[in-house]
C-alpha cells in the first residue's frame, strides 16, 4: 500500500492498525474529547443553568435535550472522523496520480438521505409529547393560576385574592409559589415583548402585548429560583430579573394573606415624614400602596410598593437585600433603597422613573438628602 | 447621430478612478463588491469586538447599555446585509460569467447600478452612527420600533437603507437569473453548470422571492412611524406578531441566501484539490433546490416561544428537522468527493475543509434547537449566537475566504503567499472555536443574549472572558489576511491561467482575464469540460494575457456609462430625504433625489453607443 514515512507518532500507530481499528480509535478519541469537554464546562450549579431542572417541566425539556445532544454528538463524531480519516488516507502523494473519476453512487446517496430523514422525524415525533406536556398545567391535578405582566424593565405579579373573587393581590418582581403544586402563569405585557424565564423550572414563553400567552411550572423543592427576561426589550433588558420563591403550601397561604393586608403605617417620625415626601414629590403617582386591585384592572406605571420591604430584592432582581437565609436585612435594604433613589439610572439605564419623574428631570425639584433618608425610612417600614 | 437631448457621449477612461466609477465590466464590479463588503466586514468586526470587550468581565462599563444595544443591532445588520450578502455578490459577479463562458452579464449597466445602490445603502446605514444608530435589534421586533418606543432617526435609517439594499439585491438577482439562463456558452446545459453557478442561481431566485416580504414589512413599519398607521400598534388593533411572521418568512430564506453561495464555493474547491469530480452532482444540485423550497416552511422555528401553541410548534419542529436532511446530503457528498481523491491541502482547500468541519457544528446545534420542546430553554440565550456564528462564520465566512484564495490568482493575476494563507487558516480555526464555542456553555447555563452586562456569580465569567480572548486571535488572522492580499496583489508572483489544474471554464483563460474574457466563446461538451479537455489530451494552452494587444479587435463589448451611478445617487438622495423628510421644505430632498434618479434612468435608456469601429481604429 502506501509508505509510512514522515507521519509522526499518531500517524504510525494509525497506519499500523487495521482499518476497523483505525476507525474505532478515531471515534473513541473524538467521543472522549467531546464528552470530557462537555462535563467540565457546563456548571449545573450556576444560578440559571438549564442542566439542573428542579421541576417537572424543565426536567422533561432537559431529557429531550439530552437525547438530541447525544444524537448530535454521535453524528458529530462520525462525520468529523470520516473527514479526518479521508484527509489522512487520501493526501496527495504524487502530482501525476489521477484518481478514478467517480461521479456518485445512487445507492449510497439514497442511504444517506433516507436514514437521516427517519432519524430526524423520529426525534421530532418523540419530542411532541413533551411539547404538549409543557404547554399547560396537567388537567387532573389541582393547580393555582397567577398573572405575570411585563413592564420595561420589571415584572408585575397578580394573584387571585383569597378573600374576594373579584379582586387580585398585586406585587412585583418576586413571585411566591407553593412547592409541589402546578402553577399556571398567564403572561401579559403593557409595552413591548418580554419573555418569562425561570431556567430551573421551565423554558421561556414570551409576554406579548394582547396575545394572552400562558405557561406553567412546578417547583419540586423549596427554594429561590432565578428568573430573567429573555426577549430583548429595550435599553435595560439586561437588568430585568425576578425571583421565584417556592415555599410550603402553608407558608404560601400565609404569605398571600400578608400581601393582601393593607400597608402598615409606621410610627417612626422619619418614616412618617417619608410618607409625606412619597405623596408630595409625586412617587404615589406611579407607585400604588394598595395591594388589592380589581381583577383585570391596569396596574400603575411603577411597581406596587405596599409591601416592598418584604421583598428580598430591589429593582427587579438587581439588588439583593437578603441575609442569605432568605430574610430581608433592613440595613441592606436601606442601603439599596438609598442607592436606587440617589441615581436609579446607574442601576437601570433608561428607566422611566429617572427619565420622567420630576424629582430626577427637574434639577430644582431633585430629592434632598433629608428627603431620601425619609423615603428610605418610610419604604423600609412597608413590611 | 442621436437626437437624444442630453446626448453625453459614453465615458472612455481606460484606467484610473474614472474607469472604476464608470465601469460596467463584471470583473471590476465584482472586485468593487468584494472590497466594499470586506470593509463593511471590518466595521462589523469592530462592533463585535467592542461588544466582546464589554462582556469580558461582569459589570464592566466600557460601553453604555444604549451603545451596546446599537452595537449588536448594527453588527447583525452589517454582517448579514453589508458583508456576507455582498461578498457572495462579489463572487457572482466575478465568477459566473467566466464559468458559463460569457463575456459579461446580461445587463451590464444594471449590474453597475446594483453595486452603486448597494454602496448607497451601506453608507447610509453606517452613517446612522452619527446621531445614534438603531437599537431595536437586526430583527427589529415591533413594538420596539414604534415611534413611541423609539423616536430617534436610527430606526428610520435602518428601514430606508434596508429598502435601498433591497433594490440593489433585487436588481442583481434578476440580472444573474437572466445571465445564467440566457448567456450560457453553447453546450453549457443547466446540468453542466458548475456547482457555484447553480447555487448562485438558486440564491438569486430565493432572493427575489424573499426580499419583497421584508420590503412589505418595512413599508408597513414606515407607515406606522410616519403616517400614524396601526399595523403593529396593539392599542389600536394591530399585531406585533404580524411583524415577526413577515420578518422570518423573509429571514429564514435569507439564511439560505447567505449559505448557498458558500456551499457552491466549497463544491468547486473540493473537487479541484481532490482531482475528482463532485460526488453526486445531481444530488447536490437537487439538495440545494430542496433547501430553497423547504426554507419557506420553517420560519416559525424562530418563534417557538411566541405562543403559537403546541400544534404549530410541533409542525415547525418536524419541517425544521427535515431541512437538516438536504443539508446533510451535501456534507456527505462533499466527504464522498474527497474520498478516494488525491487531496492537496493548500489555503483554499484548508478553508473549504474547515468549512465542513465548522458548519457541521452549526448544523447540529441547529437541529438541537429545532426541537421546540427543548428550544424553550435555548431560545434567546447565548446558545443561539453560538449556533449562528458556526453557521455564518464557520460556514459562510470560511467558505467565502476559501473562494477569495481560490480565485485570487484569477482576479488579481498574481499568486498569494501560501505560508501566510495557512497561518490565516489556523488562526481562524483556533480563533473562531475559542470565540464561539464557549457561547454554547454560557447559553446552556442560562445567559440570555443581547444583555449589555451580567452580574457576578452567575457562572458566566470564565467563558465570557475566553470568548473575548478568541476575538483577538481572529483579529490577528485577519491582519495576516489583509497583509497577504495587499502584498500579493502588488508584488506576488504572476499567476498562470490555470494554477490549480482547474475543472471549470474560468481556468481556461488567462489570469487576469482580458476584458472580453473569452477570445472565442467556448463550446461545452460535458460537465467539468475544461478538465475533460485536458485529460483527453487536447490540451489547449491557456493563452497568456496581454499578448498581441489587439486580439479583442472584433469583439463588441458593452461600454462604460455614467448613468447607473447617477441613478443610484438619485436613489441615495431620495432615501436620505425620506429620513429627513421635514428638513427645509417637507419631502423636498426626496423629490430632488427622485428627479435625479429619473434623469439617470432617462439618459440611461437613450444613451448613445460609441461607434465600436471608430473605437478600435486607433
Amino acid at each position: 500500500m502506501v509508505t509510512m514515512k514522515n507521519r509522526g507518532v499518531f500517524g504510525s500507530v494509525f497506519i499500523n492498525s487495521s482499518r476497523t481499528q483505525k476507525i474505532i480509535l478515531l471515534l473513541m478519541s473524538l467521543a472522549v474529547a467531546v464528552l470530557a469537554t462537555g462535563c467540565f464546562i457546563i456548571d449545573p450549579n450556576a444560578n440559571q443553568s438549564t442542566f439542573e431542572p428542579l421541576g417537572p417541566v424543565a426536567d422533561r425539556q432537559l431529557t429531550i435535550f439530552w437525547w438530541i445532544l447525544i444524537g448530535g454528538a454521535v453524528v458529530f463524531v462520525l462525520v468529523e472522523a470520516a473527514l479526518i480519516y479521508a484527509l489522512v488516507k487520501f493526501r496527495r502523494r504524487s502530482e501525476e496520480y489521477v484518481p478514478k473519476q467517480v461521479h456518485g453512487n445512487t445507492r449510497l446517496e439514497l442511504l444517506w438521505t433516507i436514514i437521516p430523514a427517519i432519524v430526524v422525524i423520529g426525534f421530532s415525533v418523540a419530542s411532541i409529547d413533551a411539547l404538549f406536556y409543557s404547554a399547560d398545567v396537567p388537567k387532573d391535578e389541582p393547580s393555582i393560576t397567577l398573572e405575570a405582566i411585563g413592564h420595561q424593565w420589571w415584572f408585575e405579579f397578580r394573584y387571585p385574592s383569597p378573600d374576594d373573587p373579584e379582586s387580585e393581590v398585586v406585587t412585583a418582581n418576586e413571585v411566591y409559589i407553593p412547592v409541589g403544586i402546578p402553577v399556571r402563569i398567564n403572561l401579559e405585557s403593557v409595552d413591548v415583548i418580554h419573555s418569562f424565564w425561570v431556567p430551573k423550572l421551565a423554558g421561556k414563553v414570551d409576554m406579548v402585548p394582547s396575545e394572552g400567552n400562558h405557561m406553567w411550572f412546578q417547583a419540586d423543592e423549596a427554594g429561590e429560583f432565578f428568573g430573567q427576561c429573555a426577549e430583548y426589550c429595550g435599553t435595560s433588558h439586561a437588568s430585568m430579573k425576578f425571583k421565584v420563591v417556592a415555599v410550603s403550601p402553608t407558608e404560601f397561604d400565609k404569605w398571600l394573606s400578608d400581601q393582601s393586608a393593607p400597608a402598615v403605617e409606621s410610627g417612626d417620625p422619619l418614616a412618617l415624614e417619608g410618607a409625606e415626601v412619597f405623596k408630595s414629590t409625586g412617587c404615589s403617582g406611579c407607585h400604588s400602596l394598595k395591594t388589592i386591585a380589581r381583577s383585570g384592572s391596569k396596574g400603575r406605571v411603577g411597581p406596587n410598593l405596599a409591601h416592598v420591604a418584604s421583598r428580598r430584592h430591589l429593582a427587579a432582581g438587581m439588588m439583593d437585600s437578603s441575609d442569605g437565609a432568605g430574610n430581608v436585612n433592613d440595613a441592606y435594604l436601606q442601603e439599596n433603597l438609598r442607592k436606587w433613589l440617589e441615581n436609579p439610572s446607574e442601576i437601570k439605564p433608561g428607566n422611566i422613573m429617572s427619565s420622567q419623574a420630576a424629582v430626577y428631570t427637574d434639577p430644582d425639584k431633585s430629592l434632598t438628602e433629608r428627603q431620601i433618608s425619609a423615603l428610605v425610612a418610610y419604604l423600609t417600614s412597608l413590611k | 447621430m442621436s437626437t437624444f437631448p442630453i446626448a453625453i457621449p459614453r465615458p472612455v477612461h481606460p484606467t484610473g478612478l474614472w474607469n472604476w466609477i464608470t465601469t460596467i465590466d463584471h470583473k471590476k464590479i465584482g472586485i468593487l463588491y468584494g472590497v466594499t463588503a470586506f470593509i463593511m466586514f471590518i466595521s462589523g468586526g469592530i462592533e463585535a469586538t467592542l461588544m466582546r470587550v464589554q462582556l469580558a468581565q461582569p459589570e464592566l462599563d466600557i460601553v453604555s447599555a444604549a451603545v451596546y444595544n446599537q452595537l449588536f443591532t448594527m453588527h447583525g445588520t452589517t454582517m448579514i446585509f453589508l458583508a456576507i450578502m455582498p461578498l457572495g455578490a462579489a463572487f457572482f459577479n466575478f465568477v459566473i460569467p467566466l464559468q458559463i463562458g460569457a463575456r459579461d452579464v446580461a445587463f451590464p449597466r444594471l449590474n453597475a447600478f446594483s453595486y452603486w445602490t448597494f454602496l448607497a445603502g451601506a453608507v447610509m446605514l453606517k452613517l446612522s452612527w452619527i446621531g445614534g444608530a438603531t437599537d431595536a435589534g437586526w430583527f427589529g421586533y415591533a413594538p420596539l420600533t414604534s415611534i413611541d418606543q423609539n423616536p430617534g432617526k436610527g430606526i428610520d435609517f435602518w428601514i430606508i437603507s434596508l429598502q435601498v439594499l433591497g433594490v440593489a439585491s433585487l436588481a442583481a438577482s434578476f440580472n444573474f437569473i437572466v445571465t445564467i439562463i440566457n448567456m450560457r456558452a453553447p453546450g453549457m446545459t443547466m446540468m453542466r453548470l458548475p456547482l457555484f453557478t447553480w447555487m448562485s442561481f438558486i440564491t438569486a431566485i430565493l432572493l427575489i422571492l424573499a426580499f419583497p416580504v421584508i420590503t412589505v414589512a418595512l413599508i408597513e413599519l414606515t407607515f406606522d412611524r410616519y403616517f400614524d398607521f396601526n399595523f403593529f400598534n396593539v392599542a389600536r388593533g394591530g399585531s406585533v406578531v404580524l411583524w415577526q411572521h413577515l420578518f422570518w418568512v423573509f429571514g429564514h430564506p435569507e439564511v439560505y441566501i447567505l449559505i448557498l453561495p458558500a456551499m457552491g464555493i466549497v463544491s468547486e474547491v473540493l473537487p479541484v484539490f481532490s482531482k475528482k469530480p463532485l460526488f453526486g452532482y445531481t444530488t447536490v444540485v437537487l439538495a440545494g433546490a430542496i433547501i430553497a423550497v423547504m426554507g419557506w416552511m420553517v420560519w416559525s422555528h424562530h418563534m417557538f416561544t411566541v405562543g403559537l401553541g403546541p400544534v404549530a410548534n410541533a409542525v415547525f419542529t418536524i419541517t425544521t428537522m427535515l431541512i437538516a436532511v438536504p443539508t446533510g446530503i451535501k456534507v456527505f457528498n462533499w466527504i464522498g468527493t474527497i474520498w478516494g481523491g488525491s487531496i492537496k491541502i493548500n489555503t483554499p482547500m484548508a478553508f473549504a475543509l474547515g468549512f465542513i468541519a465548522m458548519f457541521l457544528i452549526g448544523g447540529i446545534s441547529g437541529v438541537m434547537h429545532a426541537v421546540s420542546a427543548s428550544d424553550a430553554q435555548q431560545q434567546d440565550t447565548y446558545f443561539i449566537p453560538a449556533h449562528i456564528h458556526y453557521v455564518l462564520f464557520g460556514g459562510a465566512i470560511m467558505a467565502l475566504t476559501s473562494g477569495i484564495y481560490y480565485w485570487f490568482p484569477k482576479f488579481s493575476g498574481r499568486m498569494y503567499d501560501e505560508k501566510m494563507g495557512m497561518a490565516h487558516f489556523w488562526l481562524m480555526m483556533i480563533g473562531q472555536n475559542v470565540t464561539f464555542f464557549p457561547m454554547h456553555f454560557v447559553g446552556l447555563d442560562g445567559m440570555p443574549r443581547r444583555i449589555y452586562t451580567y452580574a457576578e456569580g452567575m457562572g458566566w465569567d470564565l467563558w465570557n472572558l475566553v470568548a473575548t480572548l478568541g476575538v483577538f486571535i481572529l483579529i490577528a488572522g485577519f491582519a495576516i489576511f489583509i497583509l497577504n492580499m495587499v502584498k500579493s496583489w502588488k508584488s506576488g508572483p504572476e499567476a498562470p491561467g490555470d494554477p490549480w489544474d482547474g475543472r471549470t471554464l474560468e481556468w481556461s483563460i488567462p489570469s487576469p482575464p482580458p476584458e472580453y474574457n473569452f477570445k472565442e466563446i467556448p463550446v461545452v461538451r460535458s460537465l467539468d469540460d475544461w478538465w475533460n479537455t485536458k485529460q483527453g489530451g487536447n490540451v489547449k494552452e491557456v493563452p497568456v494575457a496581454g499578448g498581441s494587444g489587439d486580439e479583442g479587435h472584433n469583439i463588441h463589448l458593452p461600454q462604460p456609462s455614467y448613468w447607473p451611478l447617477v441613478t443610484a445617487l438619485g436613489l441615495f438622495i431620495a432615501a436620505y430625504g425620506v429620513v429627513f423628510n421635514q428638513l427645509f421644505i417637507p419631502w423636498a430632498i426626496s423629490i430632488i433625489g427622485t428627479f435625479i434618479g429619473f434623469v439617470g434612468v432617462y439618459a440611461w435608456s437613450l444613451e448613445p453607443v460609441n461607434d465600436p469601429d471608430e473605437d478600435s481604429a486607433h
